[in-house]
């Protein structure tokens, strides 16, 4: 087991290595320092001492690779390669392009991030396996059928609307809740209501279809008819039977995506006003902050790579017969 | 004669229908690809899914057809002058449209309406006063608008409701007539066949499917040329006009950037199955690094790079309009490229299985090389996988590329799509009062399109894939008592 894990750690730093160079090309082999340097200070006639300026000031102008003209280990780390991507692995983020310091901003940020992203993942998980255990349930009636067409609509309709609608409905027309924005302690609640319920609503619709697909899997299997030959109710039979061993499909789907909750949701954060890492990323792209992006690719797949090797544990803990080897 | 002008998305969409006919001519020769495909055409959800599908195309269609008029020659010009072209392009959709497309507001105005949808002060007798001022387009041909406009929109409404009916009822005797000819059948049999779905392929629900958009097109048709149905956006373009426009966006996004994950997937799946060892290592290798980057960001790193690059060579482009499309080609390669990992490991895996099977066995025992094998007997078994992957992603690029388009990735600012379209309808929901139309007209056609794609993805999905077709939900007690 130790093992084994300490392998997929292994691998998940060779990935990273990987990652980490294959943003280091895009950002810096593709284009220039200098073509950022003129994205970023904007309009096509930008002095050449504007550039070198805007360079020197966020130590874009070393050399890419090798710095020749220093001293021993510092031919190495006297670069951008050093300083803009291996250092990540420290998870020294550095400061971004319009000068702040990115591992303080991701250490504020990630609170407020959780706070919208974990209780819209559990109750959403909680909702959609009870809509699906329902449709289940009672799967060839009209409860089924009118079920699974309502999925497929609300499935076919952008995340971006139900926010909107959500917005305008229950906050400039019923004035339940403010529109946006973020507080500490008890309001936060009223803060985040809106967020949340949105949330678990625009997934509930192609998740329920999933794990509907999941369950009625299992249903067919010998031990289900095992257990109503026993005498065992439909309702037993599904929620100790069928939930058990569907659970482990539904894991795989799941807890992969668990680290990912850090990253919060860049939509629902920046039309909530949440100062999460998600609307810090959107504010970074929409000023073209490359520093950012960079640093924010490299958090992404480190908590993916994490998500990974918790759905292999998870799996021996929800299945007693996996042995990871 | 107007000059021609083909753009990369044209192109890639033109020959994107001539394979999507070539595979039709395929499918039709094979017995076995005709006996699943009947499956589908028997799915009355589906088919009447195909007919808005079809629709969507056709605006799609027209929409791609783009050429520069030539502007009357110059005064004084000599007889042998070179002939001038307008600089701007417009498409066989603008052209049929020039009245809604050239027919623009000031601001805001709401559906159907003849006056601006906010106050302005007026000049009235040399006295300044705050009124709705009247629209310049909207109900022009009103005299008085307060008495005439509701026995206007009626009247025309009537008309073209009735004109749709007429022509829904024209088609269905059509088919019907074609279906008895064809049949030797008595025509009231045909009908009374097709009322009662007796028919093999669902006419009934696909004639009232085609009805149903009929009776709204005529419409449309009736009220169109002097209102604007769906209203004005800020700076006073016409909203209906703009959503059909996004149409071809939404299609060309949906279905050029599966096209552009195919080659990878393909190649790379097969590949990693068949050679196994270091070769699937390495390929295992790269698209876990692909997809451990989480999708929007992967995209937006790239986005950000083309865009320097494209800042870079201005000299490439002629027009605006052809930089916004070859941002948009880009854009959908991008999606290609970043997004090739699902499939290629369904591809990855199915190929393992198939290379361990006796036929393929059998092939190698004969000498057949491995190019061979992978071409002749590995590819043609992985269709049906990526046939249904291709469908089902449709519906899902359709919907990533509004939020793209809110993050600030997606397509360029000038290109109508939806997502732009529910960008500006965020700040315009908060006004006082709502500005709803343009969110209503996103949501109509994007639900329209997304939801017929995904009922479509479905019903093929069963054909294709026997496990898919136990999970349709099935009235088992109606089913039994008929």
């Amino acid at each position: 087991m130790l093992n084994y894990i300490l392998r997929r750690i292994g691998y998940g730093v060779l990935i990273l290595v990987g990652v980490n160079l294959f943003t280091f090309i895009l950002f810096f082999a593709v284009n220039t320092p200098d073509d950022m340097a003129r994205l970023n200070i904007g309009g096509k006639r930008v002095t050449q001492e504007a550039i070198e300026k805007w360079k020197v000031e966020r130590g874009y102008d070393k050399p890419l690779l090798y710095s020749a003209k220093d001293e021993g280990a510092r031919k190495l780390t006297n670069t951008i390669f050093f300083e803009r991507s291996v250092q990540l692995f420290a998870f020294q983020f550095g400061a971004s392009d319009s000068g702040r310091d990115i591992g303080y901003e991701i250490r504020s940020r990630i609170g407020p991030s959780l706070a919208v992203a974990l209780p819209t993942y559990l109750l959403g998980v909680m909702a959609t396996v009870c809509v699906a255990l329902l449709m289940v349930f009672f799967r060839a009636t009209y409860l089924d059928f009118w079920g699974v067409t309502l999925a497929v609509v609300l499935m076919s309709i952008s995340a971006l609307f139900y926010i909107i609608v959500g917005q305008w409905f229950f906050s400039n027309l019923l004035r339940l809740v403010p529109i946006s924005g973020f507080a500490g302690g008890w309001n936060l609640a009223v803060f985040l209501a809106l967020p949340i319920v949105i949330g678990v609503v625009a997934r509930l619709g192609g998740d329920s279809l999933l794990y509907r697909t999941m369950f009625l899997e299992e249903i067919g299997k010998d031990y289900v008819r095992t257990a109503r030959a026993k005498g065992l109710s439909e309702a037993a039979v599904l929620f100790r039977h069928v939930l058990r061993n569907a659970s482990l499909p539904i894991l795989t789907s799941t807890v992969a995506v668990l680290p990912l909750l850090f990253l919060g949701s860049l939509i629902m954060e920046s039309f909530f006003g949440i100062p999460g890492l998600g609307s810090f990323t959107i504010d970074a792209i929409n000023a073209q902050d490359f520093a950012v992006v960079r640093a924010m690719v490299f958090l992404g797949s480190v908590l993916y790579i994490i998500g990974l090797i918790l759905t292999d544990i998870s799996y021996t803990l929800a299945d007693p017969r996996i042995r990871l080897a | 004669m107007p000059k021609p002008v083909f753009l990369v998305t044209d192109i890639a969409l033109g020959l994107l229908l001539a394979a999507l006919a070539l595979y039709v001519w395929h499918a039709s020769r094979s017995a076995d690809l005709r006996a699943t495909w009947r499956v589908v055409f028997r799915d009355a959800a589906a088919m009447s899914a195909l007919v808005m599908l079809s629709l969507f195309l056709l605006v799609a269609a027209l929409d791609s057809i783009h050429f520069r008029s030539l502007l009357p020659p110059a005064e004084g010009a000599a007889a042998d002058a070179p002939a001038a072209y307008s600089t701007r392009t417009y498409s066989l959709l603008d052209h049929l449209l020039r009245k809604q497309m050239e027919g623009t507001e000031r601001t805001y105005s709401a559906p159907l309406s003849f006056q601006s949808y906010s106050k302005e002060t007026v000049e009235v007798d040399g006295k300044p006063v705050r009124e709705f001022p009247r629209l310049v387009h909207g109900g022009a041909h009103l005299t008085d608008p307060q008495q005439q406009w509701l026995p206007d929109i009626a009247q025309r409404s009537a008309l073209g409701i009735g004109g749709g009916l007429i022509v829904a009822l024209l088609l269905a005797g059509v088919v019907v007539v074609a279906r008895a000819g064809s049949r030797r059948i008595a025509f009231a049999d045909c009908a009374r066949a097709v009322w009662r779905r007796e028919t093999e392929v669902p006419l009934r629900a696909m004639l009232t499917t085609a009805g149903a958009v009929l009776l709204v097109v005529g419409w449309v048709a009736a009220i169109w040329p002097h209102y604007h149905v769906l209203g004005t956006d800020r700076t006073g373009n016409d909203v209906l006009y703009q959503a059909l426009k996004s149409v071809r966006t939404a299609i060309v996004i949906g279905s050029l950037a599966t096209l552009a994950t195919l080659p990878f997937a393909i190649a790379f799946g097969i590949l990693a199955g068949y050679f196994k060892g270091w070769v699937d290592d390495a390929i295992q290798y790269l698209y876990t690094v692909l997809s451990s980057i989480p999708g929007v960001l992967l995209i937006a790193a790239f986005v950000l790079m083309i865009q320097v690059w494209i800042d870079k060579n201005p000299q490439l482009y002629e027009t605006g309009l052809e930089r916004a499309d070859v941002r948009l080609l880009l854009l959908c390669v991008i999606l290609g490229v970043t997004g090739w990992a699902t499939l290629c490991r369904l591809l990855r895996a199915e190929t393992l299985k198939l290379s361990e099977l006796d036929y393929v066995q059998a092939a190698r025992a004969f000498g057949v090389s491995n190019l061979g094998i992978m071409r002749r007997h590995i590819f043609p078994n992985l269709m049906h996988i990526v046939l249904i992957v291709a469908v089902l992603d449709f519906s899902a690029l359709v919907l990533y590329e509004a939020v793209l388009s809110y993050v600030g990735v997606g397509v360029d600012p000038t290109t109508a799509s939806f997502g732009s379209m529910f960008n500006l309808a965020r700040t315009e929901m908060s006004r006082d009062p709502a500005v709803w139309w343009n969110l209503l007209a996103a949501f109509l056609f994007m639900l329209a399109l997304v939801l017929s794609a995904n009922l479509f993805a479905g019903a093929v999905r069963e054909a294709f894939d026997p496990r898919a077709r136990a999970f349709r939900p099935r009235l088992a007690r109606s089913r039994a008592a008929a």
